[in-house]
């Protein structure tokens, strides 16, 4: 049931190098940096997101996602949100307007399966960039790169992923749209939805908590999947798998590493979902197809290669 | 003519003894990228940038230079006692290395 969360809207991301950082977010994926600030955050987005930023870079020690913030449709909806956190029986923490340039106040929370997770109602909305908001043209013209469209999921690894999905489902109102059980019928893995999209967000289970997988920025066609592979090639970019295609969301898919490990995707198309639909399942038995759909096979990084 | 040779990259002997293999790496190239121009296979190969850990080795012998590595893998104690991360490891001569040191944190141990 919809409870008035509408979007993934940002994901901090650690890196070791924010110079080469750039070089990958920016240069290579083609995002658009719109701000440093005071603390040398750096703020990025995909050309057609309408609000100021939803990648922030920070420079640490250990690679890895800080948290994922996903906006909500007002203030009343944050604040019921936020009372259902704490009832849920979160560690909430209220983080003042600002602290992140040009987004209002944040409601941050921690989950079972050892993520950081905020929702927030207002950033600033500076409008896709590069085309005007009237009689806008199809994209700009200098773009970069892969020429990624906007931020559109990520994937985390932890324990106890149910305790994070009845979390997302029973309090923030998400959907299980695709999913992967075991012979015991044990989830090992579940994609949630916010909207019409096979997930905004997924999970795997996995004994240690808090790991980043990937995060994942969408393109507009297959053709676009195979020159991103081919700008990987050219800039001798770490490949982790593809281009291919999953069988879980069906989305046609390529896998990469930032300079400083982090694992990032670009894909296209997939399946999509509605409210009344049951979840898509997938048999943990066939997981290699469920996974890489071509291949039919796993490969030990894509379970064991997380920051 | 010894200009050419001058240019030819170096190569440095690389053993590692836990699997007792190994390989040229061509100066310039961290271990593990060398190790994977050489079709080699004895150090897991994950991230290639300081991050995952899959290349957690021990470094026995020899010099090299290295980059940052994720402190989530090598703590200052770890880095001290030899350990790092194959990817982030440039060889300046002929090294003897243990492959194999990563390994999944639970929870508990965490
Ligand atoms: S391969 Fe990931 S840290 Fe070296
Ligand atoms: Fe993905």
């Amino acid at each position: 049931m919809k409870k008035g969360v509408m979007r993934p809207g940002h994901i901090q991301i650690r890196v070791l190098d924010m110079d080469e950082a750039l070089g990958h977010y920016r240069d290579l994926l083609g995002l658009i940096e719109v701000h440093k600030d005071s603390e040398g955050r750096v703020y990025l987005k995909g050309w057609t997101e309408v609000d100021k930023f939803s990648v922030v870079l920070r420079e640490a020690d250990e690679p890895g996602m800080d948290f994922v913030g996903y906006k909500v449709l007002n203030n009343e909806v944050l604040d019921q949100l936020h009372k259902e956190l704490i009832e849920f029986g979160c560690k909430v923490e209220e983080i003042p307007a600002g602290e992140l340039d040009g987004c209002g106040r944040r409601i941050r929370f921690d989950s079972p399966t050892g993520h950081m997770f905020e929702i927030y109602a207002e950033k600033e909305q500076t409008g896709k960039w590069g085309v005007s908001k009237v009689n806008p043209e199809a994209f700009p013209m200098d773009l970069k790169g892969m020429k990624a469209t906007r931020f559109d999921h990520c994937l985390l690894y932890g324990p106890n992923i149910a305790g994070t999905i009845d979390l997302f489902c029973n309090v923030l109102g998400f959907d299980l749209a695709e999913q992967v059980v075991d012979d015991e019928g044990t989830r090992l893995a579940g994609f949630l939805t916010a909207s019409m999209k096979a997930h905004d967000v997924a999970f795997i289970e996995h004994p240690e908590p808090g790991k980043f997988h990937h995060s994942s920025y969408i393109l507009e066609t297959w053709e676009d999947v195979l020159r991103a592979a081919d700008l990987i090639s050219i800039t001798d970019t770490s490949l982790d798998i593809g281009p291919t295609r999953h069988g879980l969301t069906h989305g046609k898919t390529i896998y990469f590493f930032d300079p400083s490990g982090n694992r990032t995707e670009v894909f296209c198309g997939g399946d999509y979902h509605y409210p009344d639909h049951e979840p898509v399942t997938w048999l943990a038995k066939d997981l290699g197809k469920a996974i890489f759909y071509h291949d039919r096979q796993l490969n030990e990084r894509f379970l064991s290669a997380l920051t | 003519m010894s200009s050419e040779t001058d240019q030819t990259p170096q190569q440095f002997l690389i053993q590692v003894t836990n699997r007792q293999q190994s390989y040229q790496c061509i100066e310039g190239e961290s271990l593990l990228k060398g190790m994977e121009l050489e079709n080699a296979h004895c150090i897991e190969v994950g991230c290639r940038g300081g991050g995952c850990g899959m290349c957690k080795i021990r470094i026995l012998e020899g010099r090299f230079n290295s980059k940052r590595m994720s402190k989530a893998h090598i703590s200052d104690t770890e880095l001290a006692e030899g350990f790092a991360l194959a990817c982030r490891v440039y060889p300046c001569g002929d090294m003897q290395i243990e492959s194999d040191h990563f390994e999944i944190k639970s929870a508990a141990e965490k």
